[in-house]
């Protein structure tokens, strides 16, 4: 057992900070979920791109460095660590693109793959319904065979960055005979711009456009933009899931570099004759928390290094809902122990001017309250540990 | 890098697993309880056959440490089953006097090591205990305090602790045989020893209340069905299962830190005591909870592991001792 880095892991790690510490914004970019903020951030992902660190653990010939999980996480670390920009192009490259790596077509990886790197493609994702929420196994939107591919119809919401992104891959109705709820789906890609899509956004709890309903009416999706086999698409979706409750999603560099913030706020406004307040007590717990989830990660990389996962079968999917919880949580103490350590300032939203940080705890903050409820509610991973991992017997839910 | 146990290590804990499994420790815990310390002695001497104290023992010394990864391998298992006695105190004791060599270390290394001798350390400090723990099961009381070591003389009367089976008292008298910064030092090195191998016998701790709340609420039925299906129930048990989950990884780099002799260690050692033992108290008021007004009596063996959670969460090194070093310093890793 070691905590030790090669020296090519270290290497990978030096010439990712050289290259951060020179490109990234000493002025945050405004915020993604905003139109100007969208063009800058896809302007990013070009130049992430372009020095092929955009999707370091994808194969070179898609754009990336064929990076292990570990180099991966080293990467990430530095990344958040530089305080580089929010990646827009998140929901493809972690949603969508492992999907396509497992269930996709050698045409659909090299059509799909390197302008979604390169940010020229943004995509959205999506999954939800109005009706249809954590319970995917319940949508409504239909997929209807036609000469040459699908024409689809319906309504999806909560589709993250729709309100700016160019394509949306999600599930459809393909077989509404299908004998359980979950079987006769299909997994589609479609273009936002297409006849019959009509895109509203939604403004989340402060007001900025960070999703949109998306309204279907008969558009037509050709069959070279099926994922999968038609009527497969909840076994396809499953690995995307996966993937968006598990690390892919959230990377332990995003906290341990906001507990690195957390804990300098904590030194520079804390009161040296008051001891260690209550306050300071959370300030440590989430900078354990930071710590542990750094470290459960690294156990996982293990893990999967050492072939343990793999072979294990499906252990992966309900490891990743511990991992959700637990990060879906951190993340939330360590914007709020923030914001509480800011006092009168801690109000003031990412758009006032005097906003302390360029406003990033307050938009963090807003950003975070939506963990404990998107990519499958708290409650369903919880009911997935229990019954997976703990082999308590289902129940009513 | 590869942070997981390797075979050996696994096979360690397997095999000690095996051992207390069939050594009905509730039956020495409860003689422990009671002050009869006969069916423990003759544990502890099984423990230091299977090389659980040459762990924190250095090779000079007949040991085969220190070696803190398998010394929390071994204390998770000690949880696990709740085996009595001044257990963290020994291994403790063990690093104090293998960094100070010297005479005791001579006479007392040895016989620490193989499980002949049992030890208790008391490091008097603000905020720490000024009880040895055992110190009437104990074959030597070590005492530090500030920058002077001693062996006591005797003690005094046993305080009953919210775990029946442990029996803290006061050390009384003894000669100083070490002093100076050295002693400081190793001091300070040995409280990290004794709150590592604590948070991992806590972790061994909640994982077993876990365990056998999980079983216990499998079988146990209301309203006509199992009370495990019910998601309030499943989800405290989630949430009990995540915690312990995200605090064994700090416990194995705690140990890593120790073993390196990183300068954070230190602030490593708090962030997994405070965690595990956090984890593991989470661990005993659901196992109480779940099992209902069985799970607040004393006669089942339950109650033996709930009852520890308590003291082990304060033992060397409360939660606000430990947040405030984690605070001292900078980042962690």
């Amino acid at each position: 057992m070691d905590l030790d880095f090669t020296a090519a892991e270290d290497a990978l790690r030096a010439e990712a900070r050289d290259w951060l510490a020179a490109r990234v914004p000493s002025v945050p970019l405004p915020s993604l979920e905003t139109a100007e903020g969208f063009a800058a951030h896809r302007q990013w992902e070009g130049m992430l791109f372009a020095d092929r660190w955009s999707v370091v653990s994808w194969p070179e010939q898609f754009g990336g460095r064929g990076s292990s999980l570990l180099e991966w996480l080293i990467f990430e670390e530095e990344y958040y660590r530089a305080g580089a920009p929010g990646r827009v192009s998140q929901n493809g490259i972690n949603l969508l693109a492992p999907t396509l790596f497992e269930y996709g077509t050698d045409e659909q990886r090299e059509r799909v793959l390197p302008s979604m790197a390169s940010g020229e493609v943004v995509w959205a994702q999506a999954w939800s319904e109005p009706e249809a929420g954590s319970d995917l196994a319940s949508l409504r939107s239909v997929a209807v065979r036609t000469e040459g591919g699908w024409r689809i119809s319906g309504q999806k919401t909560w589709s993250s960055r729709a309100a700016f992104a160019d394509r949306a891959f999600g599930l459809f109705r393909s077989d509404p005979e299908a004998d359980r709820p979950h079987r006769g789906l299909t997994y589609l890609m479609f273009p936002l711009d297409a006849d019959g899509v009509t895109v509203r956004p939604i403004g989340r709890l402060d007001g900025k456009p960070a999703f949109a309903e998306l309204f279907l009416d008969d558009v037509f999706v050709p069959d070279e933009d099926v994922i999968g086999e038609p009527g497969q698409g909840w076994r396809v979706a499953m690995s995307t899931t996966g993937n968006e409750r598990g690390l892919t999603l959230r990377s332990p560099g995003r906290f341990t570099a906001a507990a690195d913030r957390l804990t300098s706020l904590w030194h520079s406004t804390a009161d040296p004759d008051a001891g260690v307040t209550a306050l300071g007590d959370r300030v440590a717990d989430a900078v354990i928390g930071a710590r542990a989830y750094q470290l459960f990660a690294y156990a996982h990389a293990s893990r999967i290094t050492a072939g343990g996962v793999i072979a294990a079968g499906g252990s992966i999917g309900a490891e990743s809902s511990l991992n959700k919880v637990f990060w879906s949580e951190l993340d939330i103490a360590l914007h709020e122990t923030a914001l509480d350590l800011l006092g009168p300032y801690g109000e003031l939203s990412d758009e006032a001017t005097e906003a302390p940080a360029h406003g990033s705890w307050a938009e963090g903050h807003t950003f975070s309250l939506a963990g404990p409820i998107y990519a499958g509610t708290n409650e369903i991973q919880r009911d997935i540990i229990a019954e997976r991992l703990l082999g308590l017997p289902k129940g009513r839910r | 890098m590869r942070f997981l146990l390797d075979g050996e290590q696994r096979e360690f804990a397997r095999t000690l697993d095996g051992m207390l499994g069939s050594a009905g420790t509730p039956g020495v815990v409860r003689s422990w309880a009671s002050g009869d310390h006969g069916p423990g002695r003759a544990l502890w001497g099984r423990l230091g056959e299977a090389g659980v104290f040459a762990l924190a023992v250095p090779e000079e010394h007949e040991g085969v440490g220190p070696l803190p990864v398998e010394l929390a391998v071994a204390f998770g298992e000690l949880g696990r089953h709740a085996v009595p006695g001044p257990l963290a105190e020994t291994a403790a004791a063990g690093a104090l006097l293998g960094r100070l060599g010297g005479d005791a270390a001579h006479v007392w290394l040895p016989q620490l090591a193989s499980g002949k001798a049992v030890a208790s350390l008391c490091v008097l400090s603000p905020g720490g205990s000024p009880y040895a723990l055992d110190a009437d099961a104990a074959d030597a009381v070590f005492v530090v305090d500030g920058d002077t070591v001693r062996l006591a003389d005797s003690h005094g009367p046993v305080q009953p602790s919210a775990d029946p089976a442990r029996r803290p008292a006061r050390p009384l008298g003894g000669v100083v045989f070490a002093q100076g910064p050295a002693v400081t030092a190793a001091a300070a090195y040995a409280a990290d020893v004794a709150a590592l191998v604590t948070a991992a016998q806590a972790l061994g701790l909640g994982r077993a209340l876990l365990e056998r709340t999980v079983e216990y609420v499998r079988q146990r039925t209301q309203f006509g069905v199992a009370v495990g299906s019910f998601q309030a129930v499943k989800h405290r048990l989630a949430d009990t299962l995540i915690a312990l989950e995200f605090a064994q990884p700090l416990v194995y780099a705690a140990a890593l830190a120790l073993a390196a002799d990183d300068p954070a260690a230190g602030r490593e050692v708090a962030a997994a005591k405070v965690s595990a033992c956090e984890a593991a108290y989470g661990a005993a008021r659901t196992a109480l909870h779940l099992h209902g007004a069985v799970g607040y009596t004393a006669e089942p063996d339950l109650s033996l592991w709930i009852r520890k959670a308590r003291p082990l969460r304060t033992a060397w090194g409360t939660p606000a001792v430990c947040r405030a070093r984690v605070l001292a310093g900078g980042t962690l890793r």
